[in-house]
Formats: C-alpha cells, sequence, structure tokens
C-alpha cells in the first residue's frame, strides 16, 4: 500500500514540477504552445467543418426541388391544372407553375441570349411546374419522381440532386485530406515537442549527471521530460479548443444568417465533449510521444558499456 | 569490500590510464590513493562506481563482480555507494536540503524518513542551520561538506571520494579528513583520492601510491 502510495506521489510531484518548470519560462514556452494548438486545431477544426457540411447536405437532398418540363402540347388550362392537382398530394408541398411566356421573358432577361431569342418566330419553352416535395426519406422522394414522370403530360423530370452527390464525393475527399494533414501535423506537433524536450535536456545536463551519478534509473531521469511534453501537448490542445471555439463564435451569426436565405434553422455544431477531451488526450499522447522520442536519443547514458 | 585483481584501463584515446592494479581493502578500513596529476587517481575510484569499465582485470565491490552487473543495474548498484567529488556537483537551482536529500528520494524512501536522515547528514557536517539556502550562498569548504552530506545522507557501507579536498586552504582540507576519520569510526568502509602528502601524512591510514598505472602500497604514516 504505501509503496503505491510513494510511487503515485512521485509522478504525481513529477507532473506538478514539470507544470511549475514550464510556468518559469511563461513567454517562450507560451509560444511553443500555440504553435503546437495551432498544428492541433487545424486538422481538427476542418474536421468540424466538413462534418458541418455533411450534417447541412444530409437535409438538401430530401428538400430539393424537381422541375417538370410538360409537353409542348400542353396548354396553361392544363397546366394548371395539373399544379393543383399535384398539390393536392400529400408528398407535396408546393407546386408552381412556370408559365411559358413568363418562362421565355426571364430567360431573355437573364440567358445573354436576349437578342438572338428575339429573332425566334416560336417561343420554344414548355409550360414548367416546380414542385417542393415535403421531405422526408430519399426513397420517398424518389418515389414521388416515379409518380410524375409517369404523368402523359411529362416531357422531363429533372431532380436537382447532382450537385448534392458530387457535394458527398467532395465531402469524402476531403475527409481523407484531412486524415493526412491530421497524420503530418501529428508528426509536426512531435516534431516540435521533441526539439523543446531536447533543448530541455542541453539546459539540464548538470542535473542529469549528478542525478545518475547518486544512482537515478534512467527511468527517474526521463520521468520528468516525459511529463514536460505531456503539458506541451495538453496546453496545444486546450489553446486548440479555445482556437476552434473562438473561429466558430466568429462565422456563427454568418452562418446562421446563409441557413436563414436556405429557410433552414440550422446551428453550426463545434466540438462535442468526447471530441474535446480526444483532442486534449491526443495532444497529451503526442506530447509524451516526442518527448519520450527525445529522451530516447539524447539521454543516453554517460554509464558505461 | 573493494578488490582489484590485475585491473588495466585503456581510455578510447588510446591512453593507458591504469595498467595492471591488483590490491584490497577491507570492510570498515580507510585507505588513500595518492599520486601525482594524471597518475589515475580518478580512473581507479571511476571503475568502483561503474562510471568506467575495465578493459581488463576484475573489480570485485561487496564481494560482487562488477563487470557482471549490467547497465540497468548500476543505478541501484550506485545507491549503495557514496561518490563525493571534488567540484561538489551540488545542483544550484535546488536548496541545500533537496541537494542531499536527493539520493533518498530516487531511492523513493518516505518522506519523514527522507527528512529524518537529511537533517541527520547535515548535522554531521555542521550545516544543518543552512539547510535552505541554495549552494551558491556556501564557501566552498562548506559546499564541499554539503556534497559529503549527500553521500552519506542514505548511509552507505563504502564511500568513495576523489580529491574531496582539492580546493581546500589546509585547515579546512584537515577539518574535511577528520570528518571522513569519524565516519570510518562508525564502521564506514572509505576510498579517498588526493595528491595532498603532507595532509595524509596526519593520518594513520594505508596509502596506495599509483604510479606508472599500478598500485604501490606505502608504509603506513605514524599519524602525527
Ligand atoms: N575520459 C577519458 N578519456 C581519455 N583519457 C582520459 C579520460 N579520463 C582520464 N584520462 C586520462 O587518463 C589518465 C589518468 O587520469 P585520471 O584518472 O583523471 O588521473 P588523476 O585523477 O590521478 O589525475 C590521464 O592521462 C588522463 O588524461
Ligand atoms: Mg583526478
Amino acid at each position: 500500500m504505501s509503496f503505491i502510495y510513494r510511487y503515485l506521489s512521485l509522478h504525481y510531484k513529477n507532473l506538478v514540477d514539470a507544470l511549475t518548470r514550464i510556468t518559469e519560462q511563461p513567454l517562450g514556452n507560451l509560444m511553443t504552445i500555440v504553435v503546437i494548438g495551432i498544428a492541433l486545431a487545424l486538422p481538427a477544426g476542418l474536421r468540424v467543418m466538413v462534418s458541418n457540411i455533411s450534417t447541412m447536405s444530409d437535409s438538401w437532398d430530401a428538400a430539393a426541388d424537381f422541375t417538370i418540363y410538360l409537353e409542348m402540347t400542353v396548354d396553361e388550362t392544363r397546366a394548371n391544372e395539373l399544379a393543383r392537382n399535384i398539390e393536392q398530394r400529400t408528398d407535396v408541398r408546393r407546386a408552381i407553375l412556370i408559365d411559358r411566356a413568363q418562362a421565355l421573358v426571364e430567360f431573355q432577361n437573364y440567358s445573354g441570349f436576349g437578342e438572338a431569342l428575339e429573332t425566334l418566330q416560336v417561343n420554344p419553352l414548355p409550360h414548367a411546374l416546380i414542385i417542393s416535395p415535403t421531405g422526408g426519406s430519399t426513397s420517398d422522394v424518389s418515389e414521388l419522381a416515379m409518380a410524375l414522370e409517369g404523368m402523359e403530360e411529362t416531357a422531363l423530370v429533372q431532380l436537382d440532386t447532382a450537385w448534392v452527390k458530387r457535394l458527398r464525393s467532395i465531402l469524402e475527399l476531403a475527409l481523407r485530406v484531412v486524415d493526412i494533414v491530421t497524420v503530418l501535423l501529428g508528426f509536426g506537433v512531435i516534431i516540435v515537442i521533441g526539439n523543446t524536450i531536447r533543448l530541455e535536456i542541453n539546459n539540464r545536463q548538470d542535473e542529469i549527471e549528478v542525478i545518475k551519478l547518486v544512482g537515478g534509473s534512467n527511468g527517474y531521469v526521463r520521468r520528468p521530460f516525459l511529463y514536460s511534453g505531456f503539458w506541451y501537448g495538453f496546453g496545444g490542445g486546450i489553446v486548440a479548443i479555445l482556437t476552434i471555439w473562438g473561429v466558430l463564435g466568429l462565422v456563427n451569426s454568418p452562418a446562421r444568417a446563409l441557413a436563414e436565405l436556405y429557410d433552414s434553422s440550422y446551428r453550426l455544431i463545434g466540438l462535442n465533449f468526447m471530441e474535446t477531451l480526444m483532442l486534449l488526450g491526443t495532444g497529451g499522447l503526442l506530447g509524451w510521444a516526442g518527448a519520450a522520442i527525445a529522451t530516447a536519443r539524447h539521454l543516453r547514458d554517460a554509464d558505461p558499456e | 569490500m573493494i578488490h582489484f585483481e590485475n585491473v588495466g584501463k585503456r581510455y578510447a584515446s588510446g591512453r593507458e590510464a591504469l595498467s595492471g592494479v591488483s590490491f584490497n581493502l577491507e570492510k570498515g578500513d580507510m585507505a588513500f590513493i595518492t599520486g601525482p596529476s594524471g597518475a589515475g587517481k580518478s580512473t581507479l575510484l571511476k571503475l568502483i562506481a561503474l562510471i568506467e569499465r575495465p578493459t581488463r582485470g576484475t573489480v570485485l565491490v561487496d564481494n560482487q563482480n562488477t563487470s557482471r552487473i549490467p547497465r540497468r543495474r548500476i543505478p541501484y548498484f550506485r545507491r549503495r555507494i557514496g561518490i563525493i567529488f571534488q567540484d561538489h556537483k551540488l545542483l544550484a537551482d535546488r536548496s541545500i536540503f533537496d541537494n542531499v536529500a536527493l539520493p533518498l528520494l530516487i531511492s523513493s524512501l518516505r518522506h519523514r524518513e527522507v527528512s529524518r536522515r537529511v537533517r541527520a547528514a547535515l548535522d554531521q557536517v555542521g550545516l544543518l542551520e543552512h539547510e535552505k539556502f541554495s549552494p551558491l550562498s556556501l564557501s566552498t569548504g562548506e559546499q564541499q561538506r554539503v556534497g559529503i552530506a549527500r553521500a552519506i545522507a542514505s548511509r552507505p557501507a563504502l564511500v568513495i571520494a576523489d580529491e574531496p579536498t582539492g580546493n581546500l586552504d589546509p585547515d579546512l582540507s584537515l577539518e574535511i579528513m577528520r570528518l571522513f576519520e569519524r565516519f570510518n569510526q562508525v564502521g564506514v568502509t572509505l576510498l579517498i583520492a588526493t595528491h595532498d602528502i603532507e595532509l595524509i601524512d596526519k593520518f594513520n591510514c594505508r596509502r596506495l601510491r599509483l604510479d606508472q598505472g599500478r598500485v604501490v602500497e606505502m608504509p603506513k604514516s605514524n599519524g602525527l
């Protein structure tokens, strides 16, 4: 019992001592910690961004509107009737008729082909219906599409989800890139901390020598440096968390304004509790690893072979 | 306690510091190693503390063949020996108390026991009231005494000292040697390297002179 107690209290003392040593040179060490924090915040922040976009895009696909181009033979009365009928469906929120004359005017105004179109004798555009589904699952929506396609007046149904699919694959790719960035910056953190610990070892060469001469094992010599490394990484984790929340705070209100434009009440998602813990843990672990490498390389004992 | 048999030490530089050293030091003995600078005194002590390894021959410490001690066991082996250095090797950024406590903390003694032993050791070298100060606030002689306190705090059966009086004036040197003599009287085995012949003439102890890399046993002085 008392042995375990002494062992734990020794570790606790090392942990506190290492923290005290870091706070003794606040400026230089703070810079190191900020650098580590940025290196951790970058992949974590990218991940937060990608996950926000992909959560948002989940609702886009079901909410995408259809455009139904009717046969040229369908007249305005029939088109109006169709619109009203379709709007009766439970899976349709709204059906709007785009009158072919109105469509032509808009097309002339916005397409840049205005003058060319004026020379045409006839209006080449059909009537079109814009259908907003009530939403629901993707299969509900494709069922609706089938039904609309089956109408004899329908010339073409266009469901504009291709861009959502494209966005999805871009996000997939982005996640892979974030993975790579994470690994690279993880190495970066290890190197930065390893180098910091190397300098610490150099500065404390005398102390190390004395400790070894009076019987300190390699583990005893190494332990304070491992704890230093841990604190650098952990401190970096805290900086990263603050950075991510800070950035989210800055972009939150423009993001909400954007969401409102799209009739959405979407709120940005930050880091949840687990992710916060993981970021701190990863920081601490990388710090420990960097210190372990540095001590393994630079504490090569003065002991004889 | 210490047994050297035909021990040679050649450094990587090619310099042969010891060539065929043989001697025996009984438990409870106190002996001096003398010889001019460069004779190999420090090297001999380093072989005992496993700071260096011999290139040939056998070194036994407390009946243990040091060549059989693997590198990772060296720290535990060293904890049984008190080592005193000419340049004290104190840590300037720790208090005198913490310096003396260092080997005890390394051996993970309980805190109360650490305090007790540190105070006892500081008391023996007459520096008890300085425990909170930095070693830098002390004179060289006092610093050396802190180094001695650190070496004896863990109550080792063997103490080795490398020129412990090298930087001290004759009075202080004598005082330090008297201190060692007192340790010896309570059973500690001591091996002390020094080039100060005049000083050791005042003690009735064995004298081993290093000459040409070999040990020559000198007659005991009568301890004037
Ligand atoms: N680490 C070393 N590498 C090479 N040569 C050394 C080393 N240490 C000591 N020597 C040489 O070994 C000889 C004995 O040195 P040392 O044991 O320090 O003698 P002393 O302590 O009697 O002055 C000297 O010639 C010294 O230059
Ligand atoms: Mg010497």
